[in-house]
């Protein structure tokens, strides 16, 4: 069963055409990263998805739902499957870092009524995933560096256990053992949790480490798609350019 | 003919949001601490700044309408026409006016912040509706709180009229109370507190959103805010010539 599928999308911004026809396909419990030179619309196919951003025409469709077509309170009720790390964090600023951590959890499990000492565990326990201690709690993002800031991002996009989790450049500004930790958490919820991940990433390493399937985006379309051995023996010669930078240095 | 164009575009989609905030206000949860906080900011915080301009109009207000009533030898009427004047005019739209400046401003401010640096859309990906959680307490605390500062304004307003007329200038007591109770009923009252609520609605939604449709970095954040300022002014202006000539007709 396909967790995500993308049929024809196409966007455009005044006079930028950023997509044009992309399709792809995201099976259920995969990984699927999306690799691109900057600016050629990774972030805005990702918007996409999660229906930030409406298509001028083509499809999305997640989880049997088609959240292309989706509007207000139904879209938001779309979402609670969701999670998502911005490649800018975008942590609250008016919240310290708990208050950040546990927002989804208060706000997706209001029915549940988790107690405080249940909200607290998870998100002490999904601090430490990325590497962050308890002291954090009470820090304010502006307080935090750039890494820090990715890092509680991430832990606020897991901390409710979604079943779909989109990560725009999860791993950019970190270094490597802190790539490593997310490259594994990654792997992780997918083979405990059967999540489906789509990853944007620069970094071709980690890449080709978590990818189940993988697609390169180039001037709107996909230069190639499929498994992490198709893509390296793609013909495209875009697709070789950009792979060979990395390639080489093995 | 395009500004023309773009700004009834623009006053539609302000219209639409309207409408969503009251959709959502009807929707479960209520956030009740997110009102009451916002209570706090935009009331309690703004109780100093209203109270100063109240007791310095209805000061000043009492000089003047002692020096015109002079000539008549009608000084005894300067509290009543003092009070008269505040509960119906000055109150409300002197009070929306510092708020807008004061509140209003660091509303439009605070959501643009959020906009541009992708807090709103992260909360949204956490299926909670921005509508709900950011703009609709602000809302509801305006309407609130509005009506309230517009009575600390009477009451400081006139004790100001009274330290002026009886004290200053001398006006017998008696007369000067005897007077204001004939001239100014809880009519009057009543007509200035439905301005204000009128008034608090209308500068809530439009700072909320120039804050919530803001784009284009710091640079755009701040002219939004300007824009919620200036036209919350105006808005509020108009808005009180509309509802004088309903209330009491021409
Ligand atoms: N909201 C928007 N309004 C107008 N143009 C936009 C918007 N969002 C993105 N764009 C444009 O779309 C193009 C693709 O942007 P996008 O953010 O998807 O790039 P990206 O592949 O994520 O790049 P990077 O790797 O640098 O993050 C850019 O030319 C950008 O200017
Ligand atoms: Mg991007």
């Amino acid at each position: 069963m396909a967790a995500i599928e993308v049929t024809d999308l196409w966007k455009s911004f005044g006079d930028n055409h950023v997509l044009q026809g992309v399709s792809l396909t995201v099976p259920d419990g995969q990984t699927y990263v999306v690799l691109g030179g900057s600016g050629s619309g990774k972030t805005v196919l990702m918007k996409h998805v999660i229906g930030l951003l409406k298509p001028d025409r083509g499809r999305v469709v997640v989880g049997g739902k088609e959240i292309s077509a989706l509007e207000g309170k139904a879209l938001t009720e779309a979402r609670q499957q969701f999670g998502m790390v911005f490649q800018g964090a975008a942590l609250f600023d008016s919240m310290n870092v708990f208050d950040n951590v546990a927002f989804p959890l208060r706000e997706r499990r209001r029915g549940q009524k988790l107690s405080r000492e249940e909200v607290r565990a998870r998100v002490v326990e999904k601090l430490a995933v990325v590497d962050l201690g308890e002291e954090v709690l009470p820090r304010w993002p502006a307080e935090l560096s750039g890494g820090m800031r990715k890092r509680v991002a991430l832990a606020r996009a897991l901390v409710s256990d979604p079943q779909v989790v989109l990560y725009d450049e999860p791993t950019t500004g970190l270094d490597p053992i802190t790539t490593n930790y997310v490259d594994e958490m990654i792997q992780h919820a997918k083979e405990r949790l059967g999540i489906t991940s789509m990853v944007i990433s620069h970094d071709i390493a980690s890449a080709f480490r978590v990818a189940d399937r993988m697609a390169v985006l180039y001037d709107g379309r996909l230069a190639a798609e499929g498994t992490p051995a198709e893509v390296r023996d793609s013909k495209d010669p875009f697709v070789q350019r950009f792979l060979s930078t990395w390639f080489q240095k093995q | 003919m395009r500004t023309l164009r773009a700004g009834i575009e623009d006053f539609g989609r302000m219209l639409f949001f309207a409408t969503e905030t009251v959709a959502w206000a009807l929707r479960p949860p209520a956030r009740l601490e997110l009102i009451l906080a916002q209570m706090a900011f935009i009331g309690a915080g703004s109780a100093f700044i209203v109270g100063v301009t109240g007791t310095f109009a209805g000061m000043v207000f009492g000089l003047q309408m002692n020096f015109a009533m002079k000539q008549f030898a009608a000084e005894g009427y300067v509290g009543g026409s003092t009070a008269f004047a505040l509960s119906r005019e000055l109150s409300p739209v002197f009070t929306a006016l510092m708020v807008t400046g004061r509140a209003g401003s660091a509303i439009a401010t605070e959501l643009g912040t959020m906009r541009v640096t992708e807090q709103i859309d992260a909360m949204e990906t956490m299926a909670v509706s921005p509508i709900q959680y950011l703009v609709v307490p602000r809302v509801i605390a305006s309407i609130l709180m509005f009506p309230a500062l517009t009575m600390l304004f009477n009451a400081l307003g006139f004790a100001g009229a009274y330290v002026m007329g009886v004290y200053v200038a001398g006006i017998p007591e008696g007369p000067f109370i005897a007077h204001t109770r004939e001239i100014v009923g809880p009519d009057d009252i009543f007509h200035g507190l439905w301005k204000a609520v009128i008034f608090g609605a209308i500068v809530s939604l439009i700072t909320t959103w120039r804050g919530y449709s803001a784009s284009g970095g710091a640079r755009g954040v701040g002219e939004g805010t300007t824009r919620a300022v200036v036209s919350s002014s105006i808005a509020i202006l108009v808005a009180d010539y509309a509802a004088t000539v309903l209330f009491v007709g021409t």
